[in-house]
């Protein structure tokens, strides 16, 4: 009877760490892309800031894919002979768009909005993770409700001075806590209680 | 062979088997048998009368059958969802496939929860639009051209997408609101039912071929001058059309140009040239007229410019206490409209009295009209000619679209009289391009067709076949015609009698211009490139021109740049674009000079004998003259006054159907509430037939038989066609919208047709629900609203409220103005564009289930009586005061719903939201029998279609679309509130007031409704909450709804209230 019961909660226990774990979120999959490109190089070789492709990321819900042009804007100079970029400048010519592979998918029944994120001082990596050391990019987290309302529950461990928010190299002070609590003063963040309605982000 | 057959067999008996196995046992069918038999009981007006003679004080219901207090009525009350009517589904189901289907599912269920999401692709774009951000909507200005009105348009687009339609605030026809034509005119565009070829004879073929015969025919006009042939439009109000069929009648000075307008009378252009000698344009100033009496008009529902006329005559209701003053609209018309529930005093006529009264109205001020005034009305007269007398130079006289030219020019005499003009109204020279008599415009084209003059037909924005008064016998005169062309958005009625047929673009598609209801020049600029192979009509009449092939862009551009020569052009015209007008582009005032006087007008004819009945022909509330058919929105939309959905009905008063024996007989079986079977009959006039229901309309006048207009489409599309009776059947030359019969013209045929009709459902128990008083008595007592009931107090309550919940910043809050709404029904469409909100159809109407995530009530009330003779409480049917009421989620404070959900998937929100978590959602319907306010919708099936695409580029993207199984309600347009809450935020400022607006505030003609933060005092909400008579609905449930009301109040003239 006790085993049975055992086996019954282990089963259970399974079942609900299979649901989370990456297998299902599909947390830690790289994705081939059909272009093979590398924020990592674009990133931290090159030095180009987020912005520069994701343009909307500060005032609009989505941060942006880049259109083809922009892609052209350096390549049609450099590298501009490479096989590699030959996707890029056939899609430049045909007007017919790259088909790149989504990484980050959030659960249907979710409205996200980059920007109002970006602007109260929570950083790109705090989410993405360091897409700068990703040769391919994959999801960082686990993008699941529970990690959600982690942050929406107690921002302040998150919060970064605003010119730290496209550091993807940041990495929380020792006095996080502290700081964090000041910034969420500083930014007007509003309460727990308003932060985790469910209208928040589900309508 | 025969082995299938006996195994189809086989299986066929066992499927008999199977559903008797299902019938005796009753899987589905939860009530006891005996419950499932049709209870119908027949309405009967004598126990309505009596009970009417019981009650008192003021009382208000809105069904005959809860006025009667039918038990099946009382026992409907109790259950918000009967007992399973013995078909739940559209296709019943039988037991065993029932369980195949089950089975089914369920593997498929479990095997889809195993295993991580598939792969999705992010398709950006190859060079990126210009000023687009994506995730952000735009908002360019157009304009909806309307009859002789263009409505001026901001559409919001995503992505290149049009997904809403609101007004804008700096065109003088809409400023800023809309009506329901122009908040559903988006889902036209994208009717999967729309035209989207040229055709030749029904076969598919090319613009080019088109264009090919076009000039071939052309070659041939241009020998003969142009002769045989002839163009046929509606109203055209675009210059740059009109421009167009100009170029065409120089090119061939033979060629006639002819017009017809089905729902637009003639009464208004002839009335006109008969007071003035020319086609002159009316334009009303409501706002200026302290008392305003129409005559047959509904000019604050429908007709050009309604909209503002409504926006200016409710700033005259707008009361913030006691102190404010009050117009005072008076009407007499036959049958009840938007108007008419509006009036302080409103009075009953046939229609074809209207114009007694205007005669007698004119020989009372003086004018020497005539003495005879219809019976009933002398006391009216006299006051309302005293009214208006004492108010010269601030008053009105309006005549109605659908009445004589005699009218039209008594009022005009009348306002002149009074001094109105230059204060209360102006005239402007016409704004359409070409004022004609219609109805003798099509006889003429009808007469030479017949002759064989005609041999080449161009049609453009009408639909004769369909429209045309039956005596014209379109049909058989347009085979006598060689080549035929027929621009439309649909493959209609008079399509498939031509040679040609063109699909016609949509506005939000082509580029144009229109003139609004004042001569405001508005430009209608595309929102998408054509979905289809479409044209717009400027480019079909151009086909046959000496140039073809000219775009609508640099026609529209061309025309601009002769009439502003000397301007910086680019600079006025992207000015232009941004606006939506023409600045300064309004008609000047015309000095006019009356050239007529009442005296002499002929005598009057005759009005209807009361023996006998008046037939009237109205345009649809909701289809228009039939042209808005095929949409959904429009069909399934309560008519504001009867409620009627999906069909018309020949609409008779309360003691016309007792006299004629006319019934309706409420299902009151199962969920089958809104299912009326009403008495069909044979309506003959003219020697043409239609069968058609009917139904009771208290407020008509005895012995009118109103015909709605624009129903019985044989060829609308998928929504539209074969839906209600084609009025135009019986409608002729002679009597195009009066037709005088004995009562033998109306006959039972003793069958009934099911009719669907919103009223009666969502009941709130005849609770004090509504409050509305005089002016008079809200002086006297300006707390009256509150009086019935103490709520109770806020401690008396095991809700934490808001020691739970602080509401510290915004807390959102409702107030609806009472006083203002005349239930034009524009707020129900546009929460229905603005949410994604499905269709059911008509079957599921009457079922209970419509969808409509706010509703409008109407509700009559019965009249005070001095005396306790019972027969003047007859005139409560006779002539019931109306008001309508919206009723969205109250978003209660202590919400009933929140504390019954067992999943928690209906939630207070920390600024007071009742939020709705579809994923959450499990379909127990607890929330919505918990209720008291009846607001709650449940998907009982996958209404919302999924798979058609067109509909798919039509949803707004920040708005789930709700799948079955699932409750849904107003949600203060939550996804407005957390834009306008994240735009601020990232600013750090404050949500300003009027920074969020819902849906169904953005589209209120009248401003009837205002949202915001309570909090902020100075917010128009909670302005508004301050007053005295703003009320809450059920205070004595302590529920505190957010959304509260504020009590309708009228402005009788005490002379009248003394009858």
């Amino acid at each position: 009877m006790f085993s049975a019961i055992f086996l019954g909660v282990l089963a259970l226990f399974a079942i609900f760490s299979a649901a989370r774990s990456p297998y299902m979120t599909n947390q830690y999959v790289s994705r081939e892309q059909p272009v093979q490109f590398s924020h990592k190089h674009h990133v931290s070789d090159d030095g180009i800031d987020c912005r520069y492709c994701h343009t909307s990321v500060e005032t609009s819900s989505y941060a942006g894919i880049p259109p083809t042009k922009t892609c052209m804007n350096c390549h049609s100079v450099l590298f501009n002979n490479s096989a590699y970029l030959e996707l890029i400048r056939q899609s430049y010519r045909s007007d017919q768009s790259i088909e790149w592979i989504r990484v980050h998918r959030l659960a249907d029944f979710v409205y996200f909005n980059h920007s109002i994120h970006i602007n109260k001082g929570v950083g790109c990596s705090s989410c993405h993770g360091q897409i700068n050391q990703m040769p391919l990019v994959f999801q960082a987290s686990s993008l699941l409700m529970q990690w959600c309302l982690d942050c929406h529950r107690n921002p302040e461990l998150e919060l970064r001075p605003k010119d730290q928010v496209f550091n993807m190299d940041w990495k929380a002070p020792e006095n996080q806590a502290e700081i964090g609590a000041k910034l969420r003063v500083a930014y007007k963040i509003r309460t727990t209680a308003e932060l985790t309605s469910c209208s928040t982000c589900h309508r | 062979m025969d082995k299938m057959s006996q195994h189809e067999n086989h299986e066929h008996t066992q499927d008999l088997h199977n559903q008797d196995a299902s019938a005796t046992r009753a899987p589905l069918n939860l009530a006891p048998a005996e419950d499932l038999k049709p209870r119908e009981s027949p309405l009967d007006l004598a126990t309505v009368r009596s009970k009417l003679q019981s009650k008192n004080g003021r009382e208000y219901w809105r069904t005959l059958e809860e006025l009667a207090g039918n038990p099946e009525f009382e026992e409907l009350l109790h259950r918000e969802f009967p007992r399973q009517a013995p078909s739940e589904w559209d296709d019943s189901v039988d037991r065993r496939n029932f369980m195949k289907l089950m089975a089914a599912s369920l593997a498929l269920a479990g095997l889809s929860g195993c295993g991580p999401s598939p792969q999705k692709f992010i398709i950006p774009y190859v060079k990126q639009p210009d000023g687009l951000t994506l995730g952000k909507p735009q908002y360019y200005a157009t304009a909806m051209p309307f009859g002789a009105d263009a409505i001026g348009l901001l559409v919001e687009s995503h992505e290149g997408r049009p997904t809403k339609i609101e007004g804008n605030p700096d065109h003088p026809s809409s400023l800023g609101a809309t009506n329901v034509y122009a908040q559903a005119a988006i889902l036209n565009l994208y009717d999967p039912d729309r035209a989207q070829v040229v055709t030749n004879f029904g076969e598919i073929t090319t613009w080019s071929a088109f264009l090919d015969s076009a000039q071939a025919v052309a070659a041939e006009l241009k020998g003969t001058r142009g002769e045989g042939f002839r163009i046929l439009t509606g109203i055209i109000n675009s210059p740059t059309l009109a421009a167009e069929i100009q170029a065409l009648l120089s090119l061939y000075p033979s060629a006639r140009w002819h017009q017809w307008e089905p729902a637009v009378g003639d009464g208004a252009r002839e009335g006109a040239k008969l007071a003035f000698g020319s086609y002159v344009n009316t334009v009303y100033r409501p706002e200026k007229a302290d008392v305003i009496l129409s005559l047959d008009s509904d000019f604050l529902g429908s007709g050009p410019g309604h909209i503002r006329y409504a926006r200016e005559f409710s700033r005259r209701r707008k009361l913030d206490g006691p102190v404010h003053t009050m117009n005072r609209l008076y009407v007499i018309e036959p049958t009840p409209s938007v108007t008419g529930a509006t009036a302080d005093h409103r009075l009953p006529l046939r229609a074809s009295e209207v114009e007694l009264f205007a005669r007698a109205l004119a020989g009372q001020l003086g004018l020497r009209g005539s003495a005879a005034v219809p019976a009933g009305a002398e006391k009216w007269l006299e006051v309302v000619a005293g009214d208006l007398q004492n108010h010269k130079g601030s008053s009105l006289v309006v005549a109605g679209e659908q009445q004589t030219a005699e009218v039209h020019a008594l009022a005009h005499a009348i306002n002149a009289a009074l001094g109105n003009i230059g204060t209360t109204l102006c005239y402007t020279e016409a704004v359409e391009a070409s004022p004609v008599n219609h109805l003798e415009s099509l006889r003429e084209l009808c007469a030479d067709m017949d002759g064989g003059k005609v041999d080449t037909l161009v049609m453009v924005g009408v639909n004769p076949v369909y429209t045309a008064p039956h005596d014209f016998d379109f049909i058989s005169k347009l085979k006598r015609v060689r080549h035929s062309v027929h621009v439309s958005s649909h493959f209609e009625e008079t399509s498939a009698y031509c040679e040609w047929h063109v699909a016609e673009s949509h506005f939000l598609e082509s580029w144009s211009d229109a003139r609004a209801f004042d001569g405001t020049l508005s430009v209608i600029q595309p929102l998408i490139a054509p979905l289809y192979h479409t044209r717009s009509a400027r480019d079909v009449l151009g086909a046959f021109g000496d140039k073809p092939g000219i775009s609508d862009y640099d026609a529209l551009r061309e025309r601009l740049k002769s009439a502003n020569p000397s301007a910086d052009f680019e600079k006025f015209w992207r000015q232009t674009l941004n606006d939506g007008v023409v600045a300064g582009s309004a008609f000047a005032p015309l000095n006019v000079s009356l050239r007529f006087s009442p005296a002499s007008l002929p005598a009057a004819k005759p009005a209807t004998s009361s023996g006998e009945l008046e037939f009237i022909f109205r345009p649809d509330p909701c289809v228009y003259d039939g042209r808005f058919a095929n949409n959904g929105w429009l069909q399934e939309l309560p008519k504001p006054v009867t409620k009627l959905t999906w069909d018309n009905a020949a609409l008779v008063s309360p003691r016309t159907a007792n006299k004629l024996g006319l019934e309706h007989d409420v299902a009151w079986r199962g969920g089958e509430h809104g299912k009326i079977f009403s008495a069909t009959v044979d309506i003959i006039l003219s020697g043409s037939k239609v069968t058609a229901a009917t139904w009771t309309v208290p407020g008509q006048a005895n012995g009118v038989v109103v015909l709605p207009l624009g129903y019985g489409r044989k060829r609308a599309g998928y929504t539209g066609t074969n839906k209600g009776f084609n009025a135009y059947m019986v409608r002729s030359s002679a009597a195009l919208w009066n037709a005088s019969a004995s009562e033998s013209a109306m006959a039972r045929t003793g069958a009934t047709y099911p009719l669907a009709c919103t009223q009666y459902h969502f009941n709130m128990e005849g609770r004090q629900i509504l409050a509305t008083g005089t002016l008079a008595e809200y002086r006297k007592n300006p707390n009256f609203a509150n009086e019935h009931d103490e709520p109770p107090p806020k401690e008396l309550s095991l809700y934490k409220g808001e020691a739970e919940y602080p509401y510290n910043r915004d807390k959102w809050a409702m107030a609806i103005d009472l006083n203002s709404c005349n239930g034009c029904n524009a707020c129900v469409v546009a929460c229905q564009s603005e949410n994604n909100i499905p269709v059911v159809g008509k079957d599921q109407v009457m079922r209970g289930r419509e969808m409509h995530w706010i509703r409008i009530d109407r509700y009559y009330t019965k009249a005070k009586s001095p005396t306790d003779d019972p027969s003047t409480y007859d005139e409560t049917l006779d002539n019931p005061e109306t008001f309508f009421q919206p009723v969205p989620c109250q978003q209660c404070e202590n919400a009933p719903c929140e504390q019954v959900c067992p999943v928690g998937a209906t939630v207070h929100s920390a600024e007071g939201l009742n939020d709705m978590v579809y994923n959450r959602c499990i379909g127990t319907r607890y929330c919505s029998n918990n209720c008291p306010y009846k607001v709650r919708r449940f998907n009982f099936l996958r209404f919302q279609d999924w798979e058609t695409p067109q509909l798919k580029l039509m949803r707004n993207p920040e708005v789930t679309v709700r799948s079955r199984g699932v409750m849904e309600k107003c949600t203060y347009c939550v996804q407005r509130i957390n834009i306008g809450r994240i735009e601020a935020e990232k600013r750090n400022r404050p949500i300003g007031d009027g920074e969020i607006v819902t849906a169904c505030e953005a589209a209120c003609p009248t401003q009837a409704i205002v949202f915001g933060n309570m909090n902020d005092p100075n917010s128009r909400v909670a302005k508004w909450k301050a007053q005295a008579r703003n009320y809450a609905i059920l205070p004595e449930l302590n529920t505190r709804p957010r959304t509260t009301y504020l009590a309708a109040l009228r402005n009788p003239n005490p002379e009248l209230e003394k009858l």
